[in-house]
């Protein structure tokens, strides 16, 4: 009987020649990345361990970002505990290096890893074909004590790609395509398998923002086989030297799969999510002239250089609507920096916008740009929940950056080919 | 016996715990703030010994062990729903909050009802009404029964 890719990788990380879907087996992880969201948490409980102890330091990556730059004194007293502790550790810690999904791309993900993140979206890491997936704190601190856990193989669903997406149509309108017609839980426990000739035409930005989405049909990892995108990927952060040919998977062609949905890539149109749920999607066009006080260009799903190129490109020579906030956030240093030498933030500057360092900003919803009570947000971030960018009483619409861009221009929810 | 708070379906973690407390130093600087966008009156009339009930596909969202974390500190027997979210469920597990599958019960009760919930049975009571719940998979049972997964831990140190 043919794997999956997951199936692949759970044998590999459990020493295993084969296994299935439904199995439970002691894994090894490879990296285990926490981020400022939980990590003072898990060092109280590791100082109330009995024995506590670390079972492999290298494997352990620490990222402050979700309130960065610090907002307040009592975060101020959490980031200090998560920093003392890494340091004394010697756990490798970043802060200002961007969004820990971006840096751990950049940086860390290699092909085939089995890797935990005290973070949803760790399911990203698919897309450099590792098996990513989200924990909480105490899976976490067991992990990383004892170098191991416990994993159930997930069932996959494939999605077969064929052709191009069209002209002002993107990766994040695709996800939420698939999202919107399996529903919030329709992959709740599965992984997200995705192939056919059609991903070849689907750059690492949106194949990145594709799997970092995945969470939100509940799935517990995504995963796409690695090519020559991918590869370029690495060897463009001075990483190729770095692959594991043998840990080089895909799937086999006998493989089981729990369901296979084919998606025509033409088909797909501009999409947005309305509040307050990621699967309450829509044509963007059935929702253009919803006005809107705040626009979002950023986070672990959009804010790659290739999307500011999209954003820039759209607001070049224009200006962000009257009252109306444009946060521009790129999700890394290294985006930063190559955004700001492609003279990306100059544009987005001149144009009204403004741009902030790399953090999760306002997809998180307590640090920057929180939005009050009756407030409007059209966002690349990850999720529309109620409340998710601030009031309780506010609202959260989901787009592309093209999208998003484009209503920062007319200060209401409107596609690239209306401004 | 303990008392029903009953919520709908895809309840996400950013409900049960905002963002803006996750941050703060403990849980239970955190604790009143639990539903804070759904009841804003959930925390102060929540009981020790009462029950979080909801339909499908509870807990859903990002992977905060909070969410779990603040529902028992405020004394919240279990939580019983027609489907979980995968990364909740697991969590509760391990922090030792029972979670329970019945895909009966929601659409048979009210907010404010009293119910029990009798775990080696694996049977819900409402009034002269019985549920059956669907058992844990024996390798969360046995760490839920240890106390959570760090007494787990401890135990095996």
């Amino acid at each position: 009987m043919g794997m999956t890719i997951a199936e692949k990788i759970i044998a590999r990380a459990a020493g295993k020649e084969t296994v299935k879907a439904g199995d439970i087996h002691t894994v090894t992880l490879d990296l285990l990345m926490s981020n400022d969201g939980t990590s003072h948490l898990t060092v109280d409980k590791y100082n109330a361990l009995k024995n506590p102890r670390i079972a492999d330091v290298n494997k352990l990556v620490w990222i402050v970002d979700h309130n960065l730059p610090c907002d307040s004194v009592k975060t101020a007293a959490s980031h200090k505990k998560m920093r003392d502790f890494a340091i004394e550790k010697g756990i490798r810690f970043y802060e200002g290096e961007g969004v820990c999904h971006q840096v751990m791309l950049e940086k860390h993900v290699l092909p085939g890893q089995l890797i935990f993140g005290a973070d949803s979206h760790t399911c990203a890491y698919g897309a450099l074909g590792a098996f990513g997936t989200g924990v909480g704190n105490t899976d976490y601190l067991y992990a990383m004590v004892t170098g191991t856990s416990w994993v159930l193989v997930p069932e996959t669903i494939r999605i077969n790609l064929t052709g191009n997406l069209p002209k002002g149509v993107y990766a994040r309108d695709l996800i939420l395509t698939i999202i919107g017609k399996i529903s919030a839980n329709g992959a709740n426990y599965k992984a997200m398998e995705f192939g056919g000739e059609g991903l070849k035409n689907i750059d690492m930005a949106g194949r990145i923002s594709i799997c970092n989405l995945c969470v939100e049909a509940g799935a517990k990892t995504a995963l796409m086989a690695v090519d020559d995108v991918a590869r370029a990927f690495l060897k463009d952060n001075n990483r190729d030297g770095d692959i594991v040919e043998s840990d080089v998977f895909d799937a086999d062609s006998d493989a089981t799969y729990a369901q296979v949905i084919d998606i025509d890539l033409s088909t797909v149109k501009p999409i947005v999510a309305k509040p307050h749920f990621v699967d309450n999607v829509c044509d963007a066009k059935d929702v253009a002239g919803i006005k809107i006080d705040e626009a979002f260009l950023g986070s672990c799903n959009n804010g790659r250089i290739e999307d500011l190129r999209v954003g820039a490109a759209i607001i070049k020579g224009k200006k962000v609507a009257p009252n109306v906030r444009f946060l521009v956030v790129p999700a890394s240093r290294t985006v930063y920096e190559q955004a700001l030498s492609e003279g990306l933030l100059a544009t987005f500057m001149e144009a009204g916008a403004i741009v902030m360092n790399p953090n999760c900003s306002v997809c998180w919803g307590a640090c920057q740009g929180v939005i009050g009570e009756g407030e409007t947000l059209i966002s690349t971030g990850t999720r529309n929940f109620k409340g998710r960018a601030g009031h309780r009483e506010s609202f959260v619409y989901l787009a592309s950056a093209a999208t998003v861009t484009a209503s920062a221009i007319k200060g209401e929810i409107a596609t690239e080919d209306m401004v | 016996m303990g008392k029903i708070f009953r919520f709908y379906k895809d309840v996400d973690t950013d409900q049960i715990i905002a963002s803006q407390y996750l941050l703060f130093p403990t849980i239970d600087e955190m604790k009143e703030h639990t539903f804070e966008s759904l009841d804003p009156e959930f925390a102060t009339s929540v009981k020790p010994g009462d029950y979080v009930v909801a339909d499908e596909n509870f807990g859903c969202g990002s992977s905060r062990e909070q969410a779990p974390s603040v529902l028992k500190a405020l004394g919240v027997k279990a939580v019983v729903a027609k489907s979980f979210a995968r990364i909740f469920y697991r969590n509760s597990i391990n922090i030792g909050l029972p979670v329970i599958i019945c895909k009966d019960l929601y659409d048979n009760v009210n907010a404010g009802d009293e119910m029990e919930l009798n775990m080696e049975q694996g049977t819900i009571t409402v009034g002269d009404k019985t549920f059956t719940c669907t058992s844990l998979p024996e390798n969360l049972q046995k760490i839920l029964d240890q106390g959570g997964l760090i007494a787990s831990l401890n135990k095996e140190d």
